[in-house]
Parts: C-alpha cells; structure tokens; sequence
C-alpha cells in the first residue's frame, strides 16, 4: 500500500489558511482580555462578596467546568436563538470562549488573591491608600503575578480548544481546513498542515507571554 | 418531521452515557499505561529518552485534542486501514490522555526528594526496585488527587469524538435535537448527564487534595 501524498492542494489554500488562523487568533485574545476582566470581578465577588453572590459564581464555575467545551457551544449557538437571541457562528464562538475562560481563570486568580498575606492589605489601608489603589495595587498585581504561569498556559489551552467551535463553522482555522478537506478530499495533509499551524501558534503565545511578563512585572527583579 | 421529546428520547440520550463512560475508561486505562512510560522517559537519566517523551509531550499540549483525532481517523486511512470513528476516538483519546498523564506524573516522580533515590541506590537497588520500592509508592501519592481531576477533563475530551461521528453523548444529543428540535431541552440534559458524571469526580479530587496537603510528617 503506497500513499501518494499530494501537499499542493493545501498550499494552493495558504490565504486561506492563514485568514483561519488570524480569525483563531483575534478570538482567543478577544476572549482572555474579555475572560480576564470577567475572571477578576468573580475572584472578587468569590473572595468578599455576600453570600448569594459567591455562591452565584461558585455555580457558574462549576457548571462550566464539568461540562464538555462542545455541549456549552451547542447551548449557545442552538438554543439562545429558540429564547429570540440569533447569534452568528463567530459572534457566538466568541461568546462561548468568554464563558468557559472566564471560569477557569475566576479560579486561578481567586488562588492567587487568596495567597497575598492579610498583613499586606492592612498595611497598605494603613498608608492611607484607598480600597481601589489597595485592591489594585496590593492585592491584584502581586496575584497575577503568582498565578501567571497557570493564567497563561489557561489561555494556551483556550487556543488549542477554539478548534471545536468549527462544531458551528465559525471561520477559524479548523472550519477552514474542514472546508478545503472538503473540496479537495486531501484530509491528512490539510490536518497534518493545521496541527503544524496550531503548535507554531501555541509557540508564539507562550513567547509573547514570556515577553509580557518580562514588562508587566519587572518592578520585583528592578527593584530591592 | 418534528417529534416531541419524550421517555423514548430520554432514554436514547442514557443509553448513549455507556459509550461516553466506556470511552472516557479506555483513554484512561490506556492513557495511564502509555502516561507511565512516558513520565518514566521525562525522569530517566538516559537523554535521548528524556528528548523524545518531552518532544512526544509537547506535541499533544501544544496541539488542538480534535486534530489529534482528526489525524488518528484519517491517517488510519493513509497507512491502509479502515479506522472506525471508535476506534480512532479511543486511539485518539489514549494518546493524548498519556501526555497529559505523563506530564501531571512527572511532576510526582519529582516531587519525591533526592535522597529517596540516593538512599535507595546506596542499598543497591537497580532502576527497576528503585522505582517499584521506593520512588513510585510514594509518587502515587501525590499524584491520586490530580489523577483523578484529570479523569474529568477525559470524559469532557470524548465529547469530541462527536465531531468525527461516534455516537457518544454529545452526539445523541445532536440527533436527538435534530429531530425534536429543543436545542436548549436537549443540550441541558445532555449538559446535566455531563455534570452528573464529573461534578462528583472533581469533589473527590479537592478532597483527597486538601487531606494530602495537611502536614503529614
């Protein structure tokens, strides 16, 4: 049995190829910078909010993740629209990546809130600082800080799971392949390529993550 | 034709659960044994080997769970075999399942202090008593709260051997929709069977984590 491996199908689609890609990246920033903002209020509610508020989040939380990413994709894209909401399937893609990041990430910075030493806090509302300049200045920065490697590798994992929603042909990068497989029935070499596009992806974010740490959180290596 | 989702649905949905859960038992199972041998590779003194389990590692992290299985059903196809969706979904899964396996294990492995291997090998053990006597009884330790967290993120991962056509849960639940057509009736049960199945898990995983971490010296 000998396989004739034909590449040129593939490369004649490289625009479009690349087109997925970008799209898979425009939604994952779209849903961590979204998901962070939505992660960093729910570890704040779960920290000191009342009561109903906690457990509110602690619902969510678990829910979202002990349910498969694909079942809470099909509730978004299949059954909002039957309550009148009709989303288009990146609108909705997007959407459904903001839900599940979010609760991954309310967990991993309620960890690291929950590390800052209580000492700290008093001491900085005992220099005179406001909540708000205490919250961001003792309390969530030195937090991301300590939790930014699992932050990061979180927001590698919601690249690598933004495949899925091609379940509802968003135009990322795995619709695309499934599109040109389908014109062109070279499915091994189309997916052989577009896994080489995600690891090549997964590298770059881990780099730029590198990088972003380098500048958000030099103050500790400057300064001593 | 629109049905009405009823018993007999219901029903249908259930049933599908056994191929979720007899899936979700073989990535493990499967994935465990593959996951030892690599975890073994990452802490081994050989290099080479050391080489081709963090390569083999970084490949399955750094990469999209439904390529993997998309390469697995239709690379099946390059090498001349005719690979049911079940089969590439349980291959699949397996693969995967021991990256990952393999690296949460590695850190175990590692978290056991030097001088247990020093100690050991002082005593005379070989590789082999080493590992079986003295380090791995108290990796497991460790690694049994993870372990199990983990067992949930593989039974959420057979969702997506829907995507390739094997009717597990998720894909009962699509042809059920289509033919009742109440998305949110259908994909809730479907998403509450999930929870049903891994809420418990990831309880069981905080636990055991929260007895291992009370000081035990």
């Amino acid at each position: 049995m000998t396989y004739d491996f034909q590449f040129d199908a593939v490369f004649a689609s490289w625009d479009y190829l690349l087109d997925g890609a970008w799209l898979t990246v425009r939604l994952s920033f779209g849903a961590m910078a979204i998901g962070l903002v939505i992660a960093i209020l729910c570890a704040l509610g779960k920290t000191s909010g009342p009561k109903p508020v906690r457990w509110l989040i602690n619902a969510y939380i678990e829910v979202i993740r002990n349910t498969p990413f694909l079942v809470q994709i099909f509730l978004i894209f299949f059954g909002l629209p039957t309550v009148g909401l009709r989303l288009s399937p990146d609108v909705a893609a997007l959407i459904a990546m903001v839900v599940n990041v979010g609760a991954y990430a309310t967990e991993i910075i309620r960890a690291g809130i929950e590390s800052i030493h209580k000492g700290q806090i008093e001491a900085g509302l005992a220099l005179g600082l406001r909540p708000l300049q205490v919250f961001r200045h003792i309390i969530l920065k030195p937090a991301l800080r300590t939790v930014y490697p699992a932050l990061t590798s979180q927001f590698i994992l919601l690249m690598l799971s933004s495949s899925v929603v091609s379940a509802i042909s968003a135009d990322e990068l795995t619709s695309v392949a499934n599109n040109i497989q389908s014109q062109t029935f070279r499915s091994f070499e189309i997916y052989i390529v577009v896994t080489g596009i995600y690891l090549v992806l997964a590298l770059m974010f881990s780099a730029l993550f590198a990088g972003i740490y380098r500048l958000a959180f030099a103050y500790t290596i400057d300064r001593r | 034709m629109i049905r009405a989702f009823g018993y007999n649905e219901f029903l249908f949905l259930l049933s599908a659960v056994q191929w979720t859960l007899l899936l979700s038992v073989i990535a493990f199972i499967g994935g465990g044994i593959v996951g030892l041998v690599v975890a073994l590779g990452r802490t081994s003194d050989v290099k080479p080997l050391r080489w081709l389990s963090t390569g083999y590692i970084q490949i399955f992290q750094g990469t999209p769970l439904l390529m993997q299985l998309f390469l697995v059903f239709f690379g099946a196809t390059v090498i001349g075999i005719d690979m049911s969706p079940w089969v590439a979904a349980a291959v699949g899964l397996t693969l995967n399942t021991s990256a990952f396996l393999g690296e949460i294990w590695r850190g175990c492995i590692q978290s056991v202090p030097r001088g247990q291997w020093e100690a050991a090998s002082s005593l005379g053990l070989r590789y082999p008593g080493l590992m079986r006597y003295v380090i791995l009884p108290q990796a497991v330790k460790v690694a049994v709260p993870p372990t199990v967290g983990y067992l949930v993120q593989v039974i959420k991962g057979t969702s997506l051997a829907a995507i390739i056509g094997f009717v597990e849960l998720t894909r009962a639940g699509q042809i059920v929709n289509n033919a009742t057509f109440q998305p949110f009736l259908v994909f809730g049960i479907v998403a509450a069977i999930y929870f049903a199945l891994c809420w418990p898990l990831s309880l069981l995983s905080q636990r055991l984590e929260a007895r291992y971490a009370a000081p035990s010296r």
